[in-house]
């Protein structure tokens, strides 16, 4: 990969990473905002699209890496995230963009997402979080609120909803945002810094499910939605961004930054192969024979 | 067979310091160019329970631990307990007669009880005692002094002359003590130097993946394939592979597929239960056409089973992993030596046929540990990666990329991620050359069968890649020992021990399996009159394996399902029941209780 300068590189729109085939979501889906606020952010950054690898899970909006002109990698059912790691790790000069839902990132992924944080791997994840399954037509998710009815449980969910951004900034995410989909300029702004931040960022997004969740709709959203950053939020103090984690009342449900870390280093810059040198899969491969020597002499 | 066999045993609870005895003892005989073997019975704990270590030496290379004992080190009641009935006349048995009593002494056992408290400098320090011990071996097997004294200074000089000496000191009192009461056993040791490299079977899977020239590597801890991480996680830093401890076995999958995605050779290792947790994720790497290998060291199951024992159990899990029907590369490693050289071979395999490749060792060799040829470890290996584009004018320059273009061989030139030009998505999803996926509005049959059939022409080229099968022994013996991966060292001796007995045999160890050489193994066995598969596995799964691949039926079969790995006399045992045809299966009883 040769370095291109910036005086060489043709402009960039949005319509450069147009993708080859339109989504098949249903008409109304959030996930065409999130969709169309990411390849605008791309642009708007200069990102040539064999410089970006979009990662995703299973469900509707892990759809979203055919969708778009990058490199892609449509993975299994909550594993987006250990395979970016993989491929940020092996590649630190791609820019990673992780997109799923609630099911794929808070229910059978959480148990890597968690980790990822702990590992403040660079990359920006978004999660289009709708608080139900719809590709498979309609069953309880990981952020359904107590109550809801759905296919899977018609009495009502038992279950108290996972608070993705408590948990992001307790596991130690350096970056934690929310957006709406409903809100197209606030959500570029906060996929630009989240992709701008050296470290593992997460931004979830309410991305309406139109065809299945009847309780969390657009007009729901804009009822309640106040942006944090009308309000004075200070993103550097965890104690006022755990605070606002916790904030959701028909009053106000929080959106924007709720937490940053510019301190802390990204994975990459530690780890003691990586800190020095160039991407890992641009190395010679092998080891030369006075190291293997070296090997051997231990040995005896 | 060599003059030269000696077999020493240590046996004591956990944290007694037997591993340090067993280093000491090894690196004294491999120094002098011998070879060594040792395996080590022991259980999932840190501290107490029973640990019991055997170490053979020889100047012929060793093959197995083998099946007797001529010098019992016990460092506790519980070992002299155990394994004072596996001693045969002329054999030793050593130990601390202030603290172990010796119950009924089988004929011509010479018992050499040793004052420790009388001899130990420092009678507090509780590792003299097997100082002590460790020096009376050494004078009963008929060495000096002098390589334990170089070995001592070596393994204390860390901690300073005090501790040197008190060690030098012991290890004397014991050499002394034993030359004054006993007589060594018979025979002249041979000089073989230069030294041998002593390595464990992970250690050399883990330089293997070095010399293959693997960047990534992570695991979650698992006995007993842990070794492989420990290896890296010590070297890697120096070698530039990076090394990562995850959270599970499905991260641990994903994760290497994501960086083998983006270019890097990647690997890991885990054991059947971590396996079993990776499984979709063999089917991911198949899919999406991401090289990869994946490492099982079995150990006895089902479920958490026997952590710290060995089996060979899991042919069936390999063979099926993952749901669909997809090409894939499994080989068994067939010794120590063998699992260095295998990772290069099977990662160049791989890199050719895009596809995921799996490595079924056991705890019997990945925890063994003995001497190689130092030949074996070659570090200018030919490393090919197939039909991978690194490298980017701008463009493709033939038209649009297609990752997954359909080629005669099945095989579609893949490009990493980040170059201009090659721009495409892998998908878990089935999906037409241009990587658009198929699975969902798109669907089209007959697309869906040109990709399944892609994929599946890719192993018609495997078989040329790999070598097949070598029978040792006489193509006329008459009489077929057929084994798989580990037991290659237990046959080849059992087969001596045959002819020796006046029982012609000849031996057939398969390491690839998938491809499996059906053609080649067919006619080597179609010359026998009878075979006789060996196996470490209850229900004969390599058995029916081959009976699957070639219709195949063996004449009788030897499995072993204790744990407890198979041992020369159990394999001779057992043919010798089966040749009198009276029954078609034989399954040992394991004699040492550990």
């Amino acid at each position: 990969m040769a370095a291109v300068t910036t005086a060489e590189r043709p402009t960039i729109t949005a319509k450069d990473f147009q993708g080859p085939v339109d989504p098949d979501w249903c008409p109304g889906c959030g996930d065409f905002g999130v969709l169309n606020s990411l390849k605008k952010t791309l642009a708007e950054l200069g990102k040539a699209p064999h410089e970006v690898i979009t990662v995703s899970g299973i469900g509707c909006s892990s759809n979203l890496p055919g969708f778009i002109h990058t490199y892609g990698m449509h993975t299994l059912h909550g594993r987006s995230i250990p395979v970016a790691t993989g491929l940020q790790l092996a590649n630190h000069d791609l820019t990673v963009v992780v997109t799923g839902g609630d099911g794929d990132g808070y229910g059978i992924g959480v148990g890597h997402l968690i980790h990822a944080m702990r590992r403040n791997v660079n990359l920006l994840y978004i999660v289009m979080n709708n608080e139900i399954y719809g590709l498979t037509t309609g069953q309880t998710s990981p952020t359904s609120l107590i109550g809801m009815q759905t296919k899977s449980n018609p009495e009502g969910n038992l279950d108290m909803p996972l608070n993705p951004l408590a948990m992001a900034i307790s596991g130690g995410a350096t970056w934690v945002g929310r957006g709406f989909s409903g809100e197209p300029k606030q959500l570029g702004q906060l996929m630009k810094a989240g992709m701008e931040h050296n470290g593992f960022s997460l931004l979830d997004v309410f991305s309406p499910c139109v065809t299945y969740n009847k309780d969390q709709t657009y007009p729901f959203f804009k009822e309640r939605v106040k942006k944090l950053e009308d309000n004075g939020h200070d993103p550097s103090d965890w104690r006022q961004a755990l605070e606002k984690a916790f904030t959701w009342s028909d009053e106000e449900i929080p959106i924007g930054l709720f937490f940053e870390n510019r301190d802390r280093p990204a994975l990459h810059e530690t780890e003691p192969v990586l800190r020095k040198g160039g991407p890992l899969a641009l190395r010679p491969l092998g080891i030369s024979p006075k190291q293997g020597q070296a090997l051997v002499d231990k040995l005896m | 067979m060599s003059q030269f066999d000696l077999k020493i045993a240590i046996g004591g609870a956990a944290g007694q310091g037997i591993a340090s005895v067993g280093n000491i003892l090894a690196w004294i005989f491999a120094r002098r160019g011998l070879h060594v073997l040792a395996y080590n019975a022991y259980q999932s704990i840190i501290r107490g329970g029973h640990t019991y270590l055997t170490i053979r030496t020889s100047d012929d290379p060793v093959t197995t631990h083998g099946d007797t004992v001529d010098i019992l080190i016990c460092l506790n009641q519980d070992t002299i307990d155990r394994h004072l009935v596996n001693l045969r006349a002329g054999s030793f048995v050593i130990f601390d007669e202030d603290k172990i009593k010796p119950g009924d002494v089988p004929d011509g056992v010479q018992v050499c009880g040793l004052p420790v408290k009388d001899l130990a400098k420092n009678p507090t320090n509780k590792r003299l005692s097997n100082t002590i011990a460790t020096g009376a071996a050494l004078y009963l097997a008929g060495f000096d002094i002098d390589p334990l004294v170089d070995s001592l200074e070596k393994q204390f000089s860390r901690k300073g002359p005090e501790v040197v000496a008190e060690n030098l000191g012991s290890a004397q009192a014991g050499f002394d003590f034993a030359r004054e009461h006993f007589s060594p056993l018979a025979g002249e040791i041979p000089d073989k130097r230069p030294g041998l490299p002593v390595i464990s079977g992970n250690d050399a899977l883990a330089m293997g993946g070095a010399a293959a020239g693997v960047k990534f590597y992570c695991a979650y801890p698992m006995s007993p394939a842990t070794g492989v991480l420990h290896w890296m996680a010590r070297n890697g830093p120096d070698l530039g592979i990076v090394v990562r401890q995850v959270e599970d076995e499905i991260g641990v999958i994903t994760m290497a597929i994501g960086a083998a995605h983006a270019g890097v050779r990647a690997m890991c290792a885990t054991s059947g239960g971590g396996f079993a947790l990776m499984t979709e994720g063999i089917g991911f790497a198949a899919m999406t056409e991401t090289p990869i290998v994946v490492i099982n060291v079995q150990r006895a199951g089902p479920s958490t089973g026997v952590p710290t024992k060995t089996e060979q159990g899991d042919l069936w899990q390999m063979l099926g992993a993952s749901q669909g029907d997809f090409p894939r590369i499994i080989v068994a490693p067939t010794d120590i030596a063998d699992c260095f050289t295998t990772i290069p071979e099977i990662f160049n395999v791989a890199d050719k046929l895009q596809c995921p490749a799996m490595v079924l060792t056991d705890l019997l060799i990945s925890e063994g540990t003995g001497t190689v040829d130092p030949g074996v470890f070659k570090w200018d290996q030919k490393i090919d990666r197939g039909e991978l584009i690194t490298t980017s004018n701008g463009s493709n320059g033939d038209g649009p990329y297609l990752r997954y273009k359909i080629t005669d061989n099945g095989i579609s030139p893949r490009a990493i991620p980040g170059l201009d030009g090659y721009i495409h998505v892998a998908a878990s999803d089935e999906q037409d050359e241009n990587s658009i996926l198929i699975s969902d509005e798109f669907t089209n049959p007959l697309k869906r069968q040109a990709m399944v059939e892609k994929r599946g022409r890719k192993m018609a080229s495997a078989k040329a890649m790999i070598p097949a099968p070598q029978l040792e022994g006489s193509p006329d013996a008459g009489l077929t020992l057929l084994g798989w991966g580990s037991t290659k060292g237990v046959l080849r001796e059992a087969r001596a021990l045959l002819e020796a007995d006046g029982v012609a045999a000849n031996h057939l160890q398969i390491k690839w399996m998938v491809p499996l050489h059906d053609e080649e193994i067919m006619a080597i066995l179609s010359k026998s009159k009878k075979v006789f598969i060996i196996e470490n596995n209850y229900s004969g799964q390599f058995a029916r394996y081959l009976r699957s691949e070639t219709s195949f039926m063996a004449d009788g079969h030897i499995r072993k399902y204790d744990g407890e790995p198979l041992q020369p006399h159990h394999v001779v045992d057992g043919v010798k029941e089966l040749l009198k045809g009276e029954s078609t299966l034989y399954v040992p009883t394991h004699e040492i209780m550990v």
